[in-house]
């Protein structure tokens, strides 16, 4: 009995220090998720008006044709950037995105197309390599604070590759966007080429204006492009890193909480433990005291 | 009045200008001339120019307030961009750089 309650006591004290950890987690998450919201806010108008000088520019010139809008007419290849994290403990956030992204995968094979990785974020990248998945591209090490300059270079790549003949001809980007605290969505969208949208114009919508072109809108459209790209992937990264603190928020809350149920059941169970034991000790002491009293009684 | 440069030369947008998208130069200086109060003078490296609905938008990759260049860095700058310029004339960063440190000193209100 005696070994039972130590056992006992031992499970309480290590159910104690993981539920220490995980709580300190949990609160270090949240503080982290306040900051990346306001990172993302941040990068707000930025990709607001750069979105709508693309809608001018597109929906002004029609005649256009550049090869970052143009749909070629044998696609072959496309890309997929895949946004994860780059530590664990943060729930099924990871398993979500590469679940969508391994269906986008099987929609894109359907198509007859080969689908090349581009993966950021640690998970993702042992994700690949230990499937032994050759990757385009692989970037680690700011899932949780990404800066302009990551945007730029992933941009890079995946608009090199895009424009040489042997490259991509399509790019996709599948990354989890952040409601609010409580939900987060993993998305999937086409950047590249540009989905033109022939819409019904209602009483809300609003027509781009005939803009003027400095010099001229081919011109303009070369150098908005890049910077249009890498605005969409900043704001993916800015909102997997938010998605990400709040999934690890989730994670560890309820982590902490089932260590404290735990906590509770052992307890309970050590204190039925120690009442047996010591309910034992007492009818031992009865038991002996009665059979020396008897043995007393016998000689008399 | 809001005046830029862009890749075609300077622009100088009053209110009900017509509506224009511009790729402004590396290194440029914007100034907001307001009424009553001084002007508003950034340096602008890159990036466009949007006037649409009597609003001006200015997208750049780095912009930097007049009022807030460091002129002492920015004049070290200058300088050691000029001397890499002249140790090779083809250093195509050093003159961009150098570019760039004049327009934060001319945003700041320095002579170059």
């Amino acid at each position: 009995m005696g070994a039972q309650l130590r056992l006992l006591r031992r499970r309480i004290s290590s159910v104690k220090s993981t539920a220490k950890i995980t709580r300190a987690q949990e609160l270090i998450a949240s503080s982290r998720i306040v900051k990346a919201q306001q990172r993302m806010q941040a990068a707000l108008p930025y990709e607001r008006e750069i979105t709508r000088a693309v809608t001018g520019v597109v929906s002004n010139a029609a005649s256009v044709d550049h090869p970052l809008t143009v749909a070629k007419d044998n696609p072959a290849r496309a890309g997929v950037l895949i946004v994860t994290s780059d530590s664990g403990f943060c729930g099924g956030f990871n398993a979500n995105v590469l679940r969508e992204a391994e269906a986008l995968r099987g929609l894109l094979e359907g198509r007859g197309l080969d689908v090349v990785p581009f993966v950021t974020g640690r998970k993702g990248v042992t994700w690949h390599s230990f499937r032994h998945r050759e990757m385009g591209g692989q970037w680690v090490g700011f899932s949780r604070k990404p800066a302009y300059a990551d945007a730029k270079e992933i941009a890079q790549e995946l608009i090199d590759s895009f424009k040489d003949e042997n490259g991509i001809d399509e790019i996709h980007i599948v990354s989890t966007e952040f409601v609010s605290m409580l939900t987060q969505n993993v998305v999937v969208k086409r950047i590249l080429p540009l989905e033109v949208e022939e819409t019904e114009a209602t009483d809300t919508t609003v027509i781009p204006p005939y803009f003027e072109f400095e010099p001229t809108a081919a011109d303009v459209l070369e150098s908005l492009l890049p910077r249009y790209v890498e605005s969409r992937i900043f704001t993916a990264l800015l909102q997997s890193a938010a998605s990400e603190e709040a999934a690890r928020r989730r994670a560890m809350k309820s982590a902490t909480d089932n260590a404290n149920e735990l906590m509770r059941v052992l307890t309970q169970e050590m204190n039925q433990a120690r009442q047996a034991e010591i309910t034992q000790e007492i009818s031992e002491i009865v038991g002996g005291a009665n059979a020396l009293a008897d043995a007393a009684a016998g000689k008399e | 009045m809001v005046i830029a440069k862009t890749v075609d030369g300077e622009i100088g947008i009053m209110p009900q200008h017509a509506p224009v998208l511009g790729v402004l130069v590396e290194g440029g200086v914007l100034r907001v001339k307001r009424e009553g109060e001084g002007d508003l003078v950034a340096a602008v490296h890159g990036g466009f120019i949007s006037v649409a609905d009597d609003e001006v938008s200015v997208l750049a990759e780095v912009a930097e307030l007049g009022s807030e260049v460091d002129i002492a860095a920015a004049r070290d700058a200058l300088d050691r961009a000029q001397a890499s310029i002249e140790a090779n004339q083809e250093d195509a960063d050093a003159a961009i750089e150098a570019k760039r440190a004049r327009a934060r000193l001319r945003a700041a209100g320095e002579e170059v």
